[in-house]
C-alpha cells in the first residue's frame, strides 16, 4: 500500500476521475485528493486507486543534473 | 504529446554507471568520518527495504552502513487481534468483508486467514481502492458491507474520502473499520525506547501527505538527521549522501531528496480530510510493540453511524504466533535469519508472520533477495 506507482494521465474524465496508464496498463484513477489540477500527459503517483501527488518531471531532471555535476567535480 | 522525454527521466534513475559512482562517493565519504564502526541508518518504509535488498545496495555498503529495517509496513504491524476481529466479522452470514489484498493471507490466532474463510464460502472481497466498496454496497443492498481499512498516511485520506461519500450517496449498509496508523508516532516511540541510530530515511510517500514538519520535531528532539527519500536506487544513494553530510556536520535537520513528489507542506487537501473525519485513539495494538499511545486513528463521534467497531463490537485478546520474531524484527532488534521459522515453516507461500506476507515485509525481502 505504501508502494505508490507513477501513472501518466491519458484523459481527465471528471473533476474526480481520470484514465491513466502505467507500463501499458490502463486504469481509471481518482484525482480528487490532489491539491493541484492535472492534465493529459502529467505524471501522478497512485496509491490504491487514488493519485496522492503530482510528479514534477522538471524537478527530477534538475536533481539528476545536480548529482551528475557533484560527481564530476571529484 | 511526446512521452519519450518522460521515459528518459525514469530510466536515468537506475542507470548503472551513475549508481556506481554514487556508491563509490558514499563509501569514501563514510570512511573519511573515521568512526571505527558502521553507521546505523534506519529506513522506516518497507518499500525502501525492498529497493535496498533488490539492488544489493545493502551488500555493496555492508562495510560502512548497517541498515536497521523499520516498522513501515502497515500489513506487517497489524496486531493479530485485529486480524481475529476481521475474521470474526467475515464469519457472520449477513456480512461482506472487503479489504486490500495483502491482508487476506495473514493468519489469525487459530491459523485461519480471510482467504481460507473465503474458500469455506464466506464473502470476503479484495478491493484495489476504498471507493470500490461503494459499488459493493449498491450491488448488495440487503447485505452489510464492511471495509476493513488499513494503512499509514498514504491510505488514510482514501478512507476519509470514502466516509464522506457514504451519507452523500445515501448508503445505509456500508461500515468502516479503521486500522490507520500514524508514522511519526511509531518512529518517536522506537527512539524513545532507546534504539541507537545515526540517521533516518523517512518514508517518501507518507511524506507526500504529511510534509516535512512531523519529521522536523523528531530530528530536533532526538538530535538526528532525517532525509525524505524516493524509491529508486538513485534516490536512496543520493539520500544516503545527504544524510552522511548531515551526520558529519552534526546537524539534526530534515532534508528533502524526493522533491519531485513531496512538497514541504505535504498534501493540504488530504490532511484536512483526515482532520475532518478522524481522531487519534488513546492506544492501539501494534505487532511486537504492544499498545502504543496515540498511534492510530478512529472515527470522530459524528461518524459513529459508519464506525463498524461501535456497531459490531468484539472483545479482542492479543497474542503473537509462537516462535515468530516479526515483533522484534519490526523494532529493529532482530534480523529475519535469526527467526527459527524463517524460510522453513514460514515462507511467502505459507507465511506465519505478517513480515513474510506483505510485499513490503522485511522477511519477504530477505527470502526473495538473499541466499538462505
Amino acid at each position: 500500500m505504501c508502494l505508490g506507482y507513477p501513472f501518466r494521465i491519458l484523459e481527465v474524465r471528471s473533476p474526480f476521475t481520470a484514465l491513466a496508464e502505467a507500463k501499458g496498463v490502463k486504469k481509471e484513477i481518482y484525482i480528487s485528493l490532489l491539491p493541484e489540477k492535472v492534465k493529459e500527459g502529467d505524471w501522478v503517483l497512485v496509491h490504491v486507486g487514488f493519485a496522492i501527488a503530482k510528479i514534477d518531471e522538471k524537478q527530477a531532471q534538475e536533481t539528476i543534473k545536480f548529482w551528475d555535476e557533484q560527481l564530476s567535480e571529484s | 504529446m511526446n512521452n519519450s522525454a518522460n521515459l528518459d527521466f525514469f530510466s536515468q534513475l537506475d542507470e548503472p554507471e551513475r549508481l556506481k559512482r554514487l556508491t563509490q562517493r558514499l563509501t569514501q565519504k563514510i570512511s573519511r568520518l573515521k568512526l571505527g564502526r558502521r553507521l546505523r541508518i534506519l529506513e522506516f518504509c518497507g518499500g525502501h527495504t525492498h529497493v535496498l535488498l533488490r539492488h544489493g545496495i545493502d551488500e555493496t555498503l555492508s562495510e560502512v552502513i548497517e541498515f536497521v529495517h523499520g516498522p513501515g509496513c502497515p500489513v506487517c504491524v497489524i496486531a493479530q487481534s485485529r486480524i481475529d476481529y476481521a475474521l470474526n466479522l467475515a464469519e457472520k452470514e449477513d456480512i461482506i468483508l472487503a479489504t486490500y489484498g495483502d491482508l487476506l493471507r495473514i493468519p489469525g490466532s487459530q491459523g485461519l486467514t480471510l482467504q481460507k474463510l473465503r474458500a469455506l464460502g464466506r464473502d470476503v472481497k479484495m478491493v484495489d481502492s476504498s471507493l470500490a466498496t461503494l459499488k459493493l454496497a449498491k450491488d448488495y443492498p440487503h447485505r452489510k458491507i464492511i471495509f476493513f481499512a488499513i494503512g499509514f498516511e498514504t491510505t488514510t485520506p482514501h478512507t476519509a474520502f470514502l466516509a464522506k461519500q457514504i451519507p452523500q450517496q445515501g448508503l445505509k449498509n456500508l461500515y468502516l473499520v479503521s486500522n490507520h496508523v500514524i508514522s511519526p508516532i511509531i518512529l518517536a516511540y522506537l527512539l524513545e525506547k532507546g534504539i541507537h541510530l545515526d540517521g533516518i530515511i523517512a518514508p517518501g510517500h507518507v511524506s507526500a501527505i504529511l510534509g516535512q514538519s512531523p519529521w522536523e520535531e523528531i530530528a530536533q528532539k532526538y538530535h538526528l538527521p532525517i532525509v525524505i527519500s524516493g524509491f529508486e536506487p538513485f534516490d536512496l544513494l543520493t539520500s544516503l549522501l545527504l544524510l552522511v553530510d548531515a551526520i558529519e556536520k552534526e546537524t539534526p535537520t530534515v532534508l528533502l531528496q524526493y522533491d519531485r513528489v513531496v512538497r514541504p507542506e505535504g498534501n493540504p487537501l488530504a490532511l484536512s480530510l483526515i482532520e475532518e473525519i478522524f481522531q487519534v485513539r488513546e492506544t492501539f495494538p501494534w505487532r511486537g510493540f504492544g499498545l502504543v499511545p496515540n498511534s492510530a486513528y478512529k472515527f470522530k463521534e459524528e461518524w459513529c453511524f459508519l464506525d463498524a467497531e461501535q456497531i459490531f463490537p468484539w472483545e479482542i485478546k492479543e497474542e503473537n504466533p509462537k516462535g515468530c520474531l516479526c515483533g522484534d524484527i519490526l523494532q529493529g532488534k532482530a534480523k529475519p535469519w535469526e527467526c527459527k521459522l524463517f524460510g522453513k515453516a514460514c515462507t511467502p507461500k505459507n507465511p506465519i508472520g505478517p513480515c513474510m506476507v506483505s510485499g513490503e515485509g522485511v522477511c519477504q525481502a530477505y527470502f526473495k533477495y538473499k541466499l538462505i
